[in-house]
């Protein structure tokens, strides 16, 4: 199925072979992406541009596994996504994929902690070790004081630093942000922006974020722009 | 996981805590109403049989005259001595019997008197009835034989005639004959079908038949059977030799009657139990409407709780993770409404017991039957809901409002 990995040139974390993602049938069918070539290297932080409907989102779920190609191929850590199963899929998101999203999605009325705690448990992490672990990603994102908070108490920055931190807690190898920055002002964007920024240097995370903000963008190694379902820049 | 998942779903039930109330709501009372029939009329059961097995365990009573009711009732004749000696002779299967004969009277001490049931009894009788002599002694054997004009007396009798007074070694006066007391019967209390046990005048058959009765007759036999296995084997055996014995055709009307006080016992039992089983009916049908109750509100909850099932199935739980959350999660309220409802159901058959004098029995096997079954309530009205949530496709279930 996959094609091993080349030990003089290792496989890039992200491969997208001719990928089309086609919805709908007929008269309304919708091409999301139409035959897209990308490939985004270990240790990147690669910015995703583009109007709403260029088909940045698609490209982005299915970074994540949580969509399949239509067709064509697409290799995560140079296995083939395509041919996996749903629960295959939810594998490789446990253990190599975090993701932090625009409306941070935490749980209600849970604690900080617990909501770091999360992953973890999906993983069989036992309770202590899970508890000091997720201690320590809240204390890489600043915020070891508020683990016993709700999120009801804490403000959308540190809402939003708690579901890094809950990206960040399983060690991933990929950290995908959809809009991170997208519902916070703008002394608290810098923050959070300079959070990924340290996760992707000091940690060797590889960071894809979707954005529709330049400023933000430029935080990136990499910005691609999508339109239309293709990729208009920064490819390679 | 499995732990893991139970708290996380302790939690979830907590943070929604009147709205799981009231849902538990249904099970409980559904519970309560099954545990509260079931532990009164086991009550009544118990309290009939107890009773039943007061007037003497096992006990078979032969009585002269058929044991049909109405106008034509014949009355039989007495029986004899040598009825007595063939039945203890013949019938396999008995453990104690006793001929008695019996005067409804009035006794009297010095001024007093009390009207009162003597029986001329064997030794076999005190057995038969579960009589013990609480204060001095039963009859002797030179006394049973010769007809010495001896008795024990009941409680009631004792106190309305003595006053607390030594009876002891006094007479009392049955009929025309001066009585001496030996001894005192312990305490029986009220019988099954009201009468009191305590009110009797126990004196030896032979001196009763020729003092006071002036004859031989038997009035009734009282058996006491082996083992309740036994009796209706007995009662069969005893209706053959006795129709033999007064030469009843085959086909005729017995002139006599077995009473059997088991029958008695099993008849209001299954009385008792049919009740039971038409309310446990009811309750059941107020199960089944908790359980769509919980179906309900777990179908709201995966609704409301979308995202948080996308973000779920994001961050790595598989489909079959998520079905086990809600599983569990109507299991716990299902759970916790039969514990309540476990609960509610004791302590209100408690205070019924209490109030109708019932014994107070927890059948174990209901309390766990009850907590299996709203367990189950809980799976078969879970597993839907659960399913949806399972069935959640991620992309849309994060982007959902």
């Amino acid at each position: 199925m996959a094609e091993p990995p080349r030990a003089d040139a290792p496989s890039p974390i992200v491969e997208f072979r001719r990928v089309e993602k086609i919805y709908g049938e007929g008269e309304s069918e919708v091409r999301a992406l139409d035959g897209v070539d990308m490939r985004i290297e270990r240790g990147e932080f690669v910015s995703i541009m583009g109007s709403s409907g260029s088909g940045k989102s698609t490209a982005m779920n299915m970074i994540g596994c949580l969509d399949v190609p239509t067709s064509g191929a697409y290799l995560f850590r140079g296995v083939n996504v395509c041919d996996l199963d749903q629960d295959q899929r939810a594998l490789l998101r446990r253990h190599f994929i975090g993701f932090v999203f625009q409306g941070f999605n935490l749980l209600a009325r849970t604690t900080a902690l617990e909501n770091v705690e999360l992953p973890l448990v999906y993983r069989r992490v036992p309770a202590e070790e899970r508890k000091k672990r997720a201690l320590r990603a809240l204390d890489l994102v600043g915020l070891s004081s508020r683990a016993g908070h709700t999120s009801a108490k804490l403000s959308g920055g540190q809402q939003q630093r708690v579901a890094i931190a809950r990206a960040l807690v399983t060690e991933p190898s990929l950290l995908l942000a959809d809009e991170p920055t997208g519902n916070l002002d703008t002394a608290r964007k810098a923050e959070i922006m300079e959070l990924m920024v340290q996760l992707n240097r000091e940690h060797g995370i590889t960071v894809v974020m979707v954005t529709h903000e330049p400023d933000m963008a430029e935080y990136g190694t990499r910005t691609i722009v999508f339109r239309d379902g293709k990729i208009i820049s920064g490819n390679g | 996981m499995l732990w893991a998942t139970l708290v996380m779903s302790v939690r979830e039930v907590r943070k929604n805590a009147l709205r799981s109330f009231l849902t538990m709501l249904g099970i409980m009372i559904g519970v309560g109403a099954v545990i509260a029939m079931v532990t009164i009329g086991e009550g009544a059961t118990q309290k009939v049989r107890s009773d039943v097995g007061a007037l003497g365990e096992n006990m078979l009573v032969v009585s002269p005259g058929a044991a049909r009711r109405g106008p034509e009732r014949t009355a039989g004749n007495p029986f004899q001595k040598e009825d007595v000696e063939a039945i203890e002779r013949e019938v396999t299967g008995i453990k104690a019997l006793s001929p008695t004969a019996q005067s409804s009277t009035t006794v009297v001490v010095g001024n007093q008197n009390w009207p009162t049931s003597v029986i001329g009894v064997d030794d076999g009788y005190f057995e038969v009835r579960g009589y013990k002599v609480e204060l001095g002694r039963s009859f002797s054997e030179v006394e049973a034989a010769s007809g010495t004009p001896v008795c024990i007396i009941g409680k009631t009798v004792r106190d309305n005639l003595f006053a607390g007074a030594m009876p002891m070694g006094q007479r009392i006066r049955v009929k025309q004959v001066s009585c001496l007391v030996v001894g005192v019967l312990a305490s029986k209390g009220q019988a099954a079908m009201g009468g009191d046990q305590d009110d009797v005048v126990l004196m030896p058959l032979r001196a009763f038949q020729r003092r006071i009765a002036g004859n031989n007759n038997i009035s009734s036999v009282y058996l006491q059977v082996e083992n309740a296995q036994m009796t209706s084997s007995v009662q069969a055996q005893v209706e053959d030799l006795l129709r033999e014995r007064r030469r009843i055709q085959p086909g005729g009307v017995d002139d006599f009657n077995v009473r059997n006080m088991q029958e008695i016992a099993d008849t209001m039992s299954s009385v008792t139990a049919s009740m039971t089983g038409l309310l446990g009916g009811i309750a059941a049908v107020s199960l089944l409407v908790g359980g769509i109750g919980i179906m309900n509100i777990m179908l709201v909850s995966v609704t409301e709780r979308t995202r948080e099932v996308g973000t779920r199935l994001a961050i790595g739980a598989l489909a079959s993770e998520v079905l086990l959350q809600f599983l569990v999660e109507a299991v716990v309220l299902a759970l916790l409404g039969g514990i309540l409802g476990i609960l509610f159901g004791l302590s209100l058959s408690y205070a019924a017991t209490q109030s109708l004098s019932l014994p107070f029995v927890i059948s174990p096997g209901t309390v766990a039957g009850a907590f299996a079954f709203s367990a189950a309530v809980g799976v078969i009205f879970g597993y839907l809901p659960a399913r949806k949530a399972a069935r959640l496709n991620p992309i849309e279930a994060l982007r959902h409002e």
